[in-house]
């Protein structure tokens, strides 16, 4: 990998880092305060379907989650299953599991 | 006068730890319970030093399980029992009992770009560097490395990926990067950047925590990272 691969990845996960707190503090206080009443599917849908603000929020968070994992789990490959090269096709693929995944689950609360 | 009871290690065979009972005495070193039992117990025992103050770096060991120089190591300081444990630095190949073998230790310096090279020829005035200026502060513990190896031998970075450059090697090149009579920056920021270097710093802080000089390699591989950054984001890496 060049100099430079390395050093923008290395900021990605910097960057996705602090959005990721960001989001996680955001997703723990909301859920803190939605639960206070007990927690349903239709109290869910009512404040996630239709709603723009929400949608843009889960896709920062899903986006942020799908840079992040993969670049921590290719250090983890290569630090302790000594993988070599083939580690940046299976996290890149895995990567891409997360944003499907994601994704998906955002579309099935908003539509 | 009580004893202590040394365990060396003994590279003789597969290797094996060899017991010693040895006198204690009052502000005693490490490396003088070493030499104690070359000169009067076993003369076939080697070990590693020089200066005996601290400046030259090569009597580190591995001290009851932690790296350590050892000339300026009170065996007090490290030793609750009379028990002692002496073995060559994790993560160094082992030339003989308590000698390891530093070679790729110092090729890492060189790999990471450690070698100075300035402008100023020796018809050149000498270089007047300001003792506050920022370069200067930024590398003003970094500079007293002495190589003993001891943040090497005690990063698991360095176990697990045998590639890693390494606590002094990056550290080195830090001190280079911030060097305002420096020629190749670039290069060395090129060199650090990567799997091998920089970028696998857990921040961890096992080298800092360890190192006898009480410098922060781990403050100046997160320097390198922010440069090497810096230095992609204006496209000139
Ligand atoms: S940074 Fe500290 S521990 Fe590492 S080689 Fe230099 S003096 Fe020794
Ligand atoms: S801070 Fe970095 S260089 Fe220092 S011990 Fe940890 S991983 Fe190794
Ligand atoms: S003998 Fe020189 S540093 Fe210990």
């Amino acid at each position: 990998m060049s100099p430079r691969h390395s050093a923008f990845l290395w900021l990605a996960q910097r960057v996705s880092a602090l959005v990721l707190a960001f989001c996680v503090l955001v997703h723990l206080i909301t859920m803190i305060i939605v639960v206070q009443g007990g927690l349903t599917a239709a109290e869910i849908l009512a404040r996630t379907q239709g709603s723009i603000p929400w949608l843009l929020f889960y896709s920062l968070f899903v986006i942020a989650v799908a840079i992040h994992a993969p670049i921590g789990l290719r250090h983890i490959a290569r630090e302790h299953l000594k993988l070599g090269s083939g580690v940046e096709v299976i996290v890149s693929l895995f990567g891409l599991l997360l944003l499907i995944l994601g994704s998906r689950a955002i579309w099935g609360v908003f539509s | 006068m009580s004893k202590l009871k040394v365990s060396v290690w003994r590279s003789a065979g597969s290797g094996a730890q060899e017991y010693f009972d040895v006198p204690r005495k009052e502000n005693q070193t490490i490396l003088d319970v070493v030499t104690y039992i070359q000169r009067n117990l076993d003369p076939t025992l080697s070990y590693r030093y020089a200066c005996r103050v601290g400046m030259c770096g090569s009597c580190a060991m591995s001290v009851n399980g932690k790296a350590r120089w050892t000339c300026r190591t009170h065996v007090d300081k490290v030793c609750d029992s009379d028990a002692l444990d002496l073995r060559p630095l994790e993560n160094f190949p082992v030339v003989k009992d308590l000698v390891c073998d530093m070679q790729t230790f110092f090729d890492k310096q060189k790999k990471a770009g450690g070698a100075f090279l300035g402008a100023h020829t020796r018809e050149d005035s000498v270089a007047l560097i300001k003792p506050d200026s920022s370069g200067r502060m930024a590398v003003d513990e970094a500079i007293e490395c002495i190589g003993c190896g001891v943040c090497y031998a005690s990063c698991d970075v360095v176990k697990w990926k045998p590639d890693y450059l390494g606590p002094a090697a990056l550290n080195r090149t830090w001190t280079l990067v911030k060097d305002e009579r420096d020629t190749r920056r670039l290069d060395r920021l090129r060199a650090v950047s990567g799997d091998a270097g920089c970028h696998s710093c857990h921040s961890q802080m096992s080298c800092t925590q360890r190192c006898p000089k009480l410098l922060s390699p781990t403050h100046s591989i997160s320097g390198l990272k922010r440069e090497v950054s810096r230095a992609a984001l204006k496209g000139e890496l």
